[in-house]
């Protein structure tokens, strides 16, 4: 069964909280909502799920109109940011809980909780409660109280947000092999671009109630539509500087370029071009490249990464370099960033080119 | 150095004065009277523990207790359903949530003694509101002199005076479980009652723990309210421990007997709040 909305908006107040929303969301995959806080991911998975009803627009179902038909109608189940489980049934009885109001045997009901309960590894603790547990293992419950009853729409609001980086890291993994299988639309909204990309499956950008773009994680970012869709997905965001293009000459941020082979099909004229963080270098590059003198402002070492807040003529733009790279404030640099690597964008923020090449994956994501 | 020094003792001192003029000294006082025979303060017996033999046995007291034991049970047994189900069904947002609160605060505002003598007022059968409506509609209600209506304005003005309270409390405890747990509920399909079984009642589960000890050992020691509305009539109907140790007390001035009646009447209620704390948080771990 695919999920369809067509045109679903809901305003609060005279507040637009989904602008128009169209996107069709096919059986069996896994779709990333990606976007920031308040973009409204929260709220399209409450219309998704029929805990609201648009103001306009309709949601199908499997081709059945369900715009109108509330949430206790339908089979959805959701995983929530925080850790949501009956504080007074056990672990088993919780997972059990959809079954039972289903009146399913109990012989079933045994079976399919011990099944999912395997499949999210927490088996050996069906006769605990709730606050025996880890965060990681309360929420693994919450997972498998939603994944056990076959919901034809499965949501996840943000569900790794309130555990420590490790433990997100083996949940997400597990989660790709949770749907691998399954027939179910499984829907999670995410704030980092990383997530999507790990996640795979198709990625949906939002962004102050729109959708902005979607499709397969990969291509959504290796071909954002627009300046907006670039610097959603990608954390630090994209950095932009302004380019003109004039016969043989380009200037970017003002600065004589030599004109890179592939874009002397570009008719002349104002531009911008998008470079993502973690294409700068500190070494020269042996192949065409664009090169920018910049002053250091900040310089953020993690572990072994450097993140590098840049400025030139008053345009702030962020590196990403792999390993500890030592800098002193207002330190002059030259950055190089190779052709091939640029996006360009419309003066109005359509993409005209992106790089063509496969993109070498980024080391943090 | 030592391991260990006694400097932080100095640091309790304080406290310790404090306590011991506000709590064992006074409390000590009462030990001593109680073990002795008293009659003026230069002529004192010590009786050891006659008193207390002679009040376990004193039906008076007795039938007094049991009379507390009931009255505390039957308020408990109405104000606490009675305060989930207002919280329940008060509004959770718009103009009605400071209008009810305050409707709710109003009857906790009130002296108790001012309580006691409008329900005198209420109670009469020809101008009170509830003594002239029970009485036009037929029966016979007199608080005065019918001991089962006296027993039944008594409970009827403290389920008014502070059936509030537990309201509050329990609706300030629905206030604070947020809302996913009602929209994971919704998606479950569970039914109000389960909501209310498996999320609202195990999250009220620590105000309610308050309420039932606020109003235990409150209407254990009730005294002003009964006192005011019926004076403990008719007979000896609605006369309450605490009133009955007031009259052994001051009115007959016996002082030892009224003193080993006080010690026992701490010990029980220390003892059954205890045995109401224990209860209600011995499975702690499971909700």
């Amino acid at each position: 069964m695919s999920l369809q909305l067509d045109n679903v908006t809901l305003s609060v107040r005279g507040e637009t909280y989904i602008d128009n929303a169209c996107l069709t969301l096919e059986p069996g995959s896994f779709n990333v909502l990606l976007g920031h806080t308040l973009a409204g991911k929260t709220t399209l998975m409450r219309l998704m799920a029929g805990l609201d009803m648009p103001d306009r627009g309709t949601v199908h179902l499997g081709g059945r109109d369900m715009t109108h038909v509330p949430v206790r109608q339908r089979n959805v189940s959701m995983v929530y940011q925080q850790f949501i489980n009956y504080p007074t049934l056990t672990v088993f009885d919780n997972i059990a809980s959809p079954l039972k109001q289903a009146k399913v045997s109990h012989q079933e009901i045994a079976r399919r909780v011990e099944e999912t309960a395997a499949m999210l590894g927490i088996q050996h603790l069906l006769g605990r409660y709730p606050q025996e547990l880890s965060g990681g293992q309360q929420q693994r419950t919450a997972m498998a109280r939603a994944l056990v009853k076959d919901a034809d729409l499965v949501l996840f609001d943000e569900p790794l947000v309130n555990l420590d980086y490790k433990l997100r890291e083996a949940l997400r993994v597990e989660m790709r092999k949770l749907f691998e299988s399954r027939h179910t639309i499984a829907v999670y909204a995410t704030t980092e671009p990383a997530e999507a990309l790990a996640l795979g499956g198709t990625t949906t950008l939002l962004h102050q109630g729109r959708i902005v773009q979607s499709g397969p994680s990969d291509e959504v970012y290796r071909h954002p539509c627009n300046r907006e869709a670039a610097s959603l997905f990608g954390e630090p965001p994209i950095n932009l500087m302004p380019m003109t293009i004039r016969g043989e000459e380009c200037r970017i941020a003002g600065l004589h370029q030599p004109l890179p082979d592939v874009w002397r099909s570009l008719p002349a004229g104002e531009y911008q071009v998008g470079i993502r963080p973690h294409h700068w270098s500190l070494q020269p590059l042996d192949e065409p490249a664009f090169r920018l003198p910049v002053i250091v402002r900040v310089a953020e070492i993690s572990g072994s990464e450097t993140f590098l807040h840049l400025s030139h003529d008053r345009i702030d733009l962020v590196a990403h370099l792999i390993g500890i790279h030592e800098f002193g404030v207002d330190q002059a640099l030259e950055m190089q960033v190779a052709c091939r690597q640029l996006f360009v964008f419309e003066p109005d923020g359509d993409l005209v080119l992106s790089p063509s090449s496969p993109l070498p994956a980024p080391a943090s994501v | 150095m030592k391991p260990y020094n006694n400097k932080a003792w100095w640091l309790v001192l304080p406290v310790f004065v404090l306590v011991a003029f506000s709590a064992i000294i006074p409390m000590m006082t009462v030990v001593n009277y109680s073990v002795q025979d008293i009659f003026d303060p230069s002529t004192r017996y010590f009786v050891g523990t006659e008193w207390y033999r002679e009040i376990l046995t004193d039906p008076r007291l007795l039938d007094s207790l049991m009379r507390q034991f009931v009255y505390s049970f039957c308020v408990l047994a109405i104000e606490v359903p009675l305060g989930i189900i207002v919280a329940l069904s008060m509004p959770r947002r718009g103009l009605g949530v400071p209008f009810s609160l305050i409707l709710l605060s109003l009857p906790l505002l009130v002296p108790w003694n001012v309580v006691g003598t409008i329900w005198q007022i209420i109670g009469r059968e020809d101008i009170g509101l509830y003594g002239w409506t029970l009485n036009s509609l037929g029966l016979d209600y007199n608080y005065a002199s019918n001991p089962r209506d006296a027993w039944a304005t008594v409970l009827v003005m403290d389920v008014w005076h502070w059936t509030s309270l537990v309201a509050l409390l329990c609706y300030s405890g629905l206030r604070s479980i947020p809302d996913v747990y009602y929209q994971a509920a919704r998606i479950d399909r569970a039914s109000s009652w389960a909501v209310f079984r498996y999320i609202q009642l195990p999250k009220l589960k620590n105000v309610l723990l308050i309420a039932v000890m606020l109003r235990f050992m409150d209407s254990f020691m009730i005294y002003t309210e009964p006192f005011v509305l019926t004076g403990g009539g008719p007979g000896t109907a609605t006369t309450f421990l605490s009133q009955t140790l007031t009259q052994m007390a001051l009115g007959q001035f016996d002082l030892g007997r009224a003193a080993a009646f006080s010690l026992i009447y701490f010990l029980i209620i220390l003892l059954v709040t205890w045995v109401f704390y224990t209860a209600m948080t011995h499975n702690d771990n499971k909700g």
